[in-house]
């Protein structure tokens, strides 16, 4: 029985033991609810749980251990110099599961002779496997919800404290989500790490953080020098936060401190829906809005500067304004929660709203502002599809905002999409790039929370 | 040009409030005399803070709020064009319930309106005022050692009095003070008490306050607010012992409020 079937009867029999659970209770106590330790409900709840849970937690095994042992089981059918070959097993594994699911097509296409024959003779082995492990996951699984239901039921008691255990359980589940949290992160680490030492061992270290020219070629003989993307990005964020950290700090101060409430009530909705937009369609406006007007201004038709409508200052322009939301949403946020007693201090001494805006209310949000635009920075550090639109794809060491530069994040992108053999050092570049960027990041998100939480204890 | 009278140091004839559609202070009128403590009374919600913020137009700065009647200060109306409201509350200084003292150093707190108003011509000068008002305000010899510590870390009761310093560093002449001991213990509730009193003796005082001792302890006059009403208003010791109203009376014996 497949797993889309078993979760509905699991359902269905938490629910079965939710009311059985509640009027066990109730009848225990004589149909009196007060003579009860906790609510009805919670018996009933306690008792869908001990069902659901452990029955999940099985199914969710039995999912990740039959694929693996079945695998295992039919491998090893085939002589041990196939399984030896490198690639032949997993070749064979995938001509053996397009058999199983339809075992007449592969007639032909399967080929001829002895292989053909083991292979049907294989794939035979891996149904009967599977469904034999299907149908005994589903009867566990069953036979545990029950015995869950069973257990529950009789534990039931008008003195258990049904309403503390049910606090537990609930509490530990909240655990075990933010606990998966955590893992995902450590995993996406260590598979980067993986990957950067894998590089690491084709291409010197030195060469790739201290090398001045990225030529990669699949041909090999490639230079992967990471400086010229570390200045691309660095360049491309600075335009960005140069056009971004004015604009929406300027913003933010006119919402929070100026604005009616009608016209706060207004801006601020419509600033946020600005920061919805995905990043796909500020690339697209880079492209084919943005570029082609900076090319007609400053190009080879106006002054002269630019070569094409691919430039670093396009892709930080566009960029500049995605973040303008980012900030000007986090700097208002900072901004109100300056309390008013200090606004109200400030214009009761005679001062104007600027000059209290200049000294108490800015001064007491700096801290808050400068973490809101190191945040912003890191999204700049991180952000892919703008560059990858507008900035173009030479990765060059260039001064001139008008030439065309590339990012780490567009690298990434171009090294691994195409025919890149998964174990050359051109494709594990982009881990180590990767990499770069997390630490990158991490470092400057690690940063900007300091700075805020030491912020918020500034008039605490 | 207006008849507001010359002789006392603020004057409000017929004043109007309202926050939106709630009609906050109806037709108050109040002579407020200079070189004395005037004290607002009256229970919560009786409009006798909002009257206060009159006084230095600090109600501008709320949006749904609006001020008819007629104020004056030193025979001038503060509602007039010509006046400046910026410069009105650097003549009208103001220390709130709660201690509200910049997150700067225990100087800067109180160089601060100096600066903006451009008072001080040398840092000198500016030293000297800042002393000066300190120890008007009874803080310079808890604090003279450690100036460049930051103003929030004081006490309750010193922060109180650091912004009393800093509202008199502008040389105020009429200082408005709304509970000023509301959130401070006994004891700093009794230093603010004789700070009122000697301020009291060079300009005007006017202070909201919860506490009938407080306002029978530290004020000359009194004025009991109710529902946005002035009720009455008078000597100090004749509201207290012999009031004309008998919700003066009601509220005074404890029986409203």
């Amino acid at each position: 029985m497949p797993a889309s079937s078993l979760l509905p009867i699991l359902a269905a029999l938490a629910a079965l033991g939710f009311v059985a659970g509640r009027r066990r209770a109730l009848s225990l106590a004589g149909g009196d609810a007060r003579g009860l330790h906790s609510l009805p409900a919670h018996y009933g709840a306690e008792v869908a749980l001990f069902t659901l849970l452990p029955a999940l937690a099985l199914l969710a095994l039995w999912s990740l251990a039959t694929p693996l042992a079945v695998n295992h089981l039919v491998a090893g059918e085939f002589p041990a110099e196939t399984r030896a070959e490198p690639g032949a097993m997993s070749l064979a594994m995938s001509d053996i599961r397009r058999l199983a699911a339809e075992p007449d097509a592969g007639q032909g296409s399967a080929g001829q002779g002895t292989r053909a024959a083991s292979l049907q003779e294989a794939a035979r082995l891996y149904s009967t496997l599977r469904a034999r492990a299907s149908g005994l996951a589903s009867l566990t699984v069953l036979l545990t919800a029950l015995a869950g239901l069973g257990y529950a039921l009789w534990r039931i008691h008008p003195r258990r404290r049904a309403r503390s255990h049910v606090e537990a359980i609930l509490e530990s589940l909240l655990i075990g989500a933010a606990t998966l949290a955590i893992l995902t992160t450590l995993g996406i680490v260590a598979s980067m790490l993986s990957g950067t030492i894998e590089f690491f061992r084709l291409y010197p270290a030195g060469d790739f953080f201290f090398g001045t020219i990225w030529a990669p070629s699949f041909g090999g003989g490639s230079r992967l020098g990471i400086l010229p993307l570390l200045w691309g990005t660095l360049y491309i964020s600075l335009i960005a936060l140069a056009v971004a950290v004015p604009i929406g700090l300027f913003a933010a101060i006119y919402l929070s401190e100026y604005a009616s409430p009608a016209a706060r009530a207004l801006l601020k909705p419509l600033l946020e829906l600005l920061a919805g937009i995905p990043t796909i369609v500020y690339g697209l406006l880079a492209l084919v809005t943005v570029g082609p007007a900076l090319a007609r201004v400053f190009g080879d038709e106006g002054l002269g500067w630019m070569q094409g409508a691919s430039a670093a200052i396009t892709a930080g322009l566009v960029m500049g304004g995605m973040l303008i939301p980012f900030v000007s949403s986090l700097s208002d946020d900072i901004l109100n929660a300056v309390p008013q007693a200090l606004r109200d201090g400030s214009l009761g001494l005679g001062a104007t709203r600027s000059e209290t805006l200049r000294l108490v209310v800015l001064p007491a949000a700096l801290p808050g502002i400068v973490g809101a635009i190191l945040l912003a920075a890191s999204r700049a550090i991180g952000e892919t599809m703008i560059v990858v639109m507008g900035a173009g794809a030479a990765a060059r060491l260039s001064l001139n905002p008008f030439d065309a530069m590339t990012t780490i994040t567009a690298k990434i992108v171009s090294q691994l999409t195409g025919d890149a053999d998964f174990a050359s050092a051109e494709a594990l570049v982009a881990f180590a790039l990767g990499m770069t960027l997390f630490v990158l990041t991490l470092g400057l998100n690690v940063l900007a929370l300091h700075v805020v939480r030491k912020y918020r204890e500034q008039y605490e | 040009m207006n008849n507001c009278s010359q002789d006392t140091k603020v004057t409000a004839k017929n004043v109007n409030v309202w926050y939106g559609d709630n009609h906050a202070i109806k037709d108050v009128s109040v002579d407020i005399s200079d070189r004395m403590v005037t004290a607002f009374i009256g229970p919560s919600g009786c409009g006798k803070s909002t009257f206060l913020r009159c006084l230095n137009r600090m109600n501008d700065t709320i949006p749904t709020c609006r001020v008819e009647g007629e104020l004056c200060l030193d025979g001038e109306d503060i509602h007039d064009a010509r006046v400046d409201p910026v410069e009105l509350r650097a003549r009208v200084g103001m220390v709130f319930q709660k201690p509200n003292p910049f997150p700067k150093s225990i100087y800067e707190n109180v160089a601060y309106g100096p600066r903006i108003h451009g008072l001080a011509r040398s840092r000198a000068e500016l030293d000297e005022i800042v002393e000066k008002s300190l120890r008007r305000a009874a803080l310079w010899d808890e604090v003279k050692d450690r100036l460049q510590a930051p103003g929030t870390g004081l006490s309750g009761g010193q922060q109180q009095r650091l912004c009393i310093a800093r509202a008199v560093a502008t040389g105020p002449e009429v200082l408005l003070m709304d509970e000023p001991a509301s959130a401070l213990d006994p004891i700093a509730t009794a230093q603010i008490e004789e700070l009122i009193d000697e301020l009291g003796r060079s300009i005007a005082v006017v202070i909201v306050t919860h506490s009938m001792q407080q306002a029978a302890r530290v004020s000359q006059r009194t004025a009991f607010f109710h529902l946005g009403d002035l009720v009455e208003y008078g000597e100090t010791d004749q509201i207290f012992t012999n009031p004309a109203d008998s919700r003066t009376e009601a509220y005074i014996t404890g029986r409203i409020g």
